[in-house]
């Protein structure tokens, strides 16, 4: 089985609203602000005595984490139980899927238990678009991160802290500073500011973790800090993780 | 039918509220049910110079029609500037009909504190509830065809006019 539906058009559904979301790429402008604008409207929840609302009573949410997150996970958690949908956590380190069991397996049986949404945290890049691909037409699938590829909510997390802080995107320069090679959340930012109308993005490291292609992503490249930095409005820093192997320390 | 001017209504219920506050054991608190309701709040809080300032609800988490219409994209943050344990609260709303919007109302309002009491006050009251929920205080009681209903329209000038389907 191999996936064959591009991302962005098997996320959408007929009426052009998203019905899995696994990339912040080829969407439009009208979306990601109804995203924001929908984020908005939460904002008042947290401050309740009873700090949940019951939009998703009934609703049973999967985190299948294939790859360690304490913050993504925790959040995504957070998130579903004060919407009250009923959450499942599954930590699937490499040794326990290889078990016998496949990936499809799995999913299959947790489909059977009445799911419907799967946020996927993955170290292979296309994991989420593969099990959205295959899963029954009424499970949402969200990627909470896959490999080098994309980090949608993140992306749209820290779209929202713009727009808060901001207010519009039009007139914002905006600067992605670190190991944008390995950085799926860099990825994600530039489609979102991209879409969001951000008139100038920048991307600042030295040269061996940024992508040879990256300008074709519309983006501005600088080597030097001093001169990356120069103007700018908004500068979003990439930790470097050990696990992309290019960490100093670790080496 | 000749639909009503808001003004007088809104003068109407200002007095009888009036009188339902004096009878209360300390000042009440008002909330406005976006986005009529709040028009006829922030209209009422100014009347009654209540000293509190106005709170706000956006019940669009707490409808029970969620599943069949989904999420409205312009869903306001609700706002509530004071604690609700012990209050005695105003909630206001433009129409009252079903009944269902004051039940999601209340459960909203219940997830901030417990409240002392809650009155509930309408501009037009529509009676064909179904649910066991009636307004203490309304300026006009409406009894419409089957199809019909009334819309109000504001926030400046407020007018109420009736829709048939």
């Amino acid at each position: 089985m191999t996936p064959t539906i591009p991302p962005h058009q098997l996320q959408l559904n007929e009426q052009g609203q998203l019905r899995h979301f696994l990339t912040t790429e080829g969407l439009s402008r009208e979306l990601l602000t109804e995203i924001l604008d929908t984020a908005d409207s939460f904002v008042s929840v947290g401050k309740q005595q009873v700090k949940k609302v019951p939009l998703l009573r009934g609703k049973t949410v999967v985190n299948l984490f294939f790859e360690n997150s304490t913050r993504t996970r925790t959040t995504f958690e957070l998130a579903a139980k004060r919407l009250s949908a009923d959450v499942l956590n599954i930590n699937i380190s490499a040794s326990s899927t290889s078990k016998g069991e496949s990936l499809m397996d799995m999913l299959w049986n947790l489909e059977y238990m009445d799911s419907d949404m799967f946020i996927v945290r993955h170290g292979d890049s296309g994991a989420p678009h593969f099990i959205a691909e295959f899963v029954c037409p009424h499970v949402a699938v969200i990627n909470a991160g896959d490999g080098r590829h994309a980090h949608p909510t993140q992306a749209m997390l820290d779209m929202y802290t713009i727009r808060r802080h901001k207010g519009a995107f039009e007139n914002l320069t905006v600067a992605i500073i670190g190991d944008i090679l390995h950085s799926r959340v860099a990825r994600s930012q530039i489609h979102a500011l991209t879409a969001l109308g951000a008139r100038e993005i920048r991307v600042i490291g030295p040269k061996t973790p940024i992508p040879e292609d990256i300008e074709s992503l519309g983006v501005k490249v600088f080597y030097n800090m001093a001169q990356g930095l120069h103007d700018v409005d908004v500068i979003s820093t990439l930790r470097l993780q050990e696990r992309d192997g290019i960490c100093p320390a670790a080496q | 039918m000749t639909m009503p001017e808001v003004e007088p209504l809104l003068a109407a219920m200002t007095a009888t509220l009036q009188q339902r506050i004096a009878a209360l054991p300390k000042a009440p608190v008002m909330v406005g049910i976006h986005s009529g309701g709040a028009w006829i709040a922030e209209r009422l809080h100014q009347a009654l110079q209540l000293e509190q300032p106005l709170g706000l609800l956006d019940i669009s988490f707490y409808r029970d029609d969620f599943e069949g219409k989904g999420l409205h994209p312009s869903v306001k943050p609700s706002v509530l500037p004071f604690a609700i344990d012990d209050q005695h609260v105003i909630l206001v709303d433009d129409v009252v009909m079903s009944g269902r919007t004051i039940r999601a109302a209340l459960n909203e309002l219940f997830d901030y504190g417990r409240p002392a009491s809650v009155l509930l006050a309408a501009l037009v009251d529509l009676p064909q509830r179904q649910l066991p929920i009636q307004p203490d205080v309304a300026g006009i009681r409406m009894d419409l065809q089957p199809g019909q209903r009334v819309k109000l329209a504001g926030p400046a000038p407020l007018t109420l006019t009736l829709v048939d389907r």
